[in-house]
Parts: structure tokens; sequence; C-alpha cells
């Protein structure tokens, strides 16, 4: 599991957990059932404090993505598809909320902003290159 | 649970005509890393030489452990481990004997331990400590210090003028003595970034003063920097309230804001201004808003 961490932002670091690996479940980067790494493991290769790792897991755990079972382990929850396709419209709403609230800084009404949203996607849709690289190769 | 380690109160100390320290008050909780922040002679060695019992407060009180450090050096030292900013080890002794003179010194010294330090530290036991670098003497240092598996543990500028690979031994070694058993670190820094990764509360000391003490996430999600329009010309807009820092001239200002979003949305609109964006600020520049107006020390950006 591969996580960056940045403290140029002023992004809480227990939120840049949280995000990234949310991303990674819903991209289907993390599979359901896959072990994470232990709270200590996960610290001592961020170099960040346990405590912050252990925050991280226990909002993820609350939220559903993640389970922890007997054995002491963490696991990406098994869960049926809904939760996957909420978590997806979930990491989708914060990036439409930046756009928002881009656009209401630049005064683009939301009319203008729909209209654009619709001329990309035709666009986007013409250009296979601009789609999944990964849908390329198979 | 909420018990304190350290407790320092109203601490003041001079040095001749010179203030080092102005009234300082800090409580260190148990199980966490506390970060010391300020730029160079804020007086970040001064607490924490207090805190060690090497001086004795001129006025005000230190506990550590609910102890005198001064009154009672046995029954807190034994449990402190400690760097110094300038590693002050006995540069004649070879390892081997470092190892052997410190464990002399505390009853709960760990042999076993202090060996796969040594080992993952890569330090010689026949080297001479003189003949050590930078980054070895350290690591040397950083053996002494958590050998005895010391309930808290005090690091003075631990990564000033070291590589990055000794850094991340450092760092290493603080995450691994908190997950052990909720040990206590308190470790000063003027390397912004490593204190924002490993410290759950920090203190920002200026001239002698506690300019913040609070925990870290408050810290992060208590400041923005907005941009401000004001409908008429400002020719000056001195820090109040809610603001704590202000640059900029005529109708564009920009602002450092402790205080959540809807108060600064009031204040804004009492101010007749339009606000152009609100962000987040990383610890960098909080602390450069915290202490902005007085001369900076060189590398505290750095």
């Amino acid at each position: 599991m591969h996580i960056h961490i940045s403290t140029q932002d002023g992004v809480p670091i227990y939120l840049q957990i949280v995000r990234q690996i949310r991303h990674q479940v819903a991209s289907g980067i993390l599979a359901p059932g896959r072990e994470l790494p232990s709270i200590r493991e996960l610290a001592e290769k961020l170099l960040v404090n346990p405590n912050t790792v252990a925050r991280a897991y226990r909002e993820l755990e609350t939220a559903g993505l993640v389970e922890k079972r007997r054995t002491s382990g963490t696991y990406v929850a098994e869960g049926p598809s809904p939760l996957a396709r909420r978590e997806k419209l979930r990491v989708l709403s914060e990036r439409v909320d930046g756009l928002l609230a881009e656009a209401s800084q630049m005064q683009v009404p939301l009319e203008d902003l729909v209209d654009l949203l619709h001329q990309r996607a035709r666009a986007f849709a013409k250009k296979p290159s601009l789609q999944n690289p990964e849908d390329h190769a198979s | 649970m909420n018990q304190h380690i350290l407790e320092i109160h109203d601490l003041k100390r001079s040095y001749g005509k010179k203030v080092a320290l102005d009234g300082v008050s800090l409580s260190v909780p148990a199980g966490g890393v506390f970060g010391l922040l300020g730029g160079n002679g804020a007086g970040k060695t001064t607490v924490l030489r207090h805190t060690l019992g090497l001086l004795a407060a001129q006025s005000g009180s230190v506990r550590v452990f609910g102890l005198d450090p001064v009154a009672d050096p046995v029954g807190t030292l034994a449990r402190i481990g400690y760097l110094s900013e300038n590693r002050d080890l006995p540069d004649w002794m070879r390892i081997h004997q470092l190892i052997s003179y410190s464990q002399a010194f505390y009853p709960n010294w760990d042999p076993d331990y202090a060996e796969s330090l040594r080992n993952l530290f890569e330090l010689d036991p026949k080297a001479f400590v003189r003949s050590l670098s930078r980054g070895q003497r350290a690591r040397a240092g950083l053996l002494v210090a958590l050998a005895h598996r010391p309930d808290l543990l005090i690091l003075d500028e631990p990564s000033s003028g070291l590589d990055p690979v000794v850094r991340r031994d450092i760092l290493g070694a603080i995450i691994r003595t908190i997950a052990d058993e909720g040990r206590t670190v308190l470790f000063s820094s003027h390397l912004l970034d490593e204190v924002e990764r490993v410290a759950d509360r920090i203190a920002i000391l200026h001239q002698g003063r506690i300019q913040l003490c609070a925990r870290m996430d408050q810290v992060l999600s208590g400041h923005s920097r907005v941009q401000l329009r004001f409908s008429s010309a400002v020719s000056h807009f001195p820090p109040a309230g809610i603001w704590i820092h202000s640059e900029g001239s005529g109708h564009d200002w920009s602002l450092v804001a402790e205080a959540g979003i809807e108060n600064i949305r009031a204040e804004v609109a009492r101010l007749r201004a339009e606000i152009l964006s609100v962000e987040p600020m990383n610890l960098d520049d909080i602390f450069v808003a915290r202490t902005a107006g007085k001369p900076l020390a060189a590398g505290v950006r750095a």
C-alpha cells in the first residue's frame, strides 16, 4: 500500500491517510479482504505518529470501509457493492465541491459550469486517449 | 490518564540582563509526542535544562513525574533519556566502554536492547567516540538515551545538522518509543516538517514566551489564510481579535485568522469586506504568522 504524506498544504496527516485509503478502495487498488499494514508498521514506514495512523484507521472503520478482525489485523471490508458506490460518489463529491468553490470564486454561474461539464463529457467520449489507460492495455 | 509527565508553571529565567524565559507555563500529558518549536535563541534549550534539573527555577515551578528535578535528581533522571543538542559524550571512550559506562547509571538498562540498537545503528564497538561522524555521534547519543527504556525521552534539536538518513533513524526512534507501551517524548525542533509528522501537541516558544500551545490537529484546523477585498481602501489593518497577522494595502489584504469559518464570515461582514478565498495553512505558515513582526532566526523556514 502506497501512501504519500505532504506537510505543505495544511491538510492534517490523518486526513491524508483516510483520503488516500478511501480512494484506493473506491478505485479497486485495495481489494475487499485485503489486509492493511498494522498501525505501528505504517507509522514507521510513513514516519508519522502512531496515534495519527490509529485515528485514520478508526475513522475508516466507523465509515465501514475497513474492519478489525479478532486476529487483531485490519482488513478492507468485504462490503456489497452499494458501499463501494457510495464511496465512489463520496470521493467524486469532494472533487465537485472543489470545482464549485473555484467556479464561485471566478464568478462562473452554475449553468455555465453544467454546460461545460456536458461539453467536456462529449470531448472525453471522442478521445479514447483521455480515458483510463489501464483499459487500453487489455 | 489525565496525568501530566511534566508541568511547568510561570517559569522565569534571566541571564544577567537578558530575559531567556518570561513566564513559561506548559503541561505535557503522558503517552504522546510533544514538540517544542522556536527559532534559535527562543528559549527551548533553557526549558529543557530546567526539566532535567540542570537549571534551578529562579521563579515559578517545574515538576517532572510530580517531583522537583533539582531536589530529587535520582527520582527523575533515572526515568529520563536525554539527547543534548551538542551530543556531549565522553570523547575518549570506545563505543563498548560508552555502553557499559552508561549502563552503570541506569538500573533499568536493557543490555539486549542496547545491543540491538548498536547493530541497527551500525556502531563499531571498538570505535572511539571522538572519531565518529556527526551522524554516528547522534546515533550513539540516541542509543544511550533509549537503552534504559525511559518513561520520558527528551531530545534537544535531534535532527539539527544531520543528513536525511540519520534523521529517519531519529524519527523512527521517536515513533517506536511511543508505540512501545505509551512512553512520552518531548523534543525541541525548528524543522517544522518533522514536528508536524510526529508531534501530537506543540508549543511555539518565541522570545521566552509561549505563543501557542495546543493539539496538532487543532493548530492546523484552527488557522486559515483569508484573502479580503475592502469596499474602500484601508491603509492600516493591525491584527486584533480573530486576526493574528495581516499583510496588504489599499483594497486587498491577506489575513491570518484563528477562528472557524462561521466566525470569519461574521467578522468579514462586520468589516464590510468581501472574502476572495479562505485556505488552510501548514505549520510553517502558522509558525511564521505567530512569530512575525519579530526577528526570525535563520533556518526557521529550512
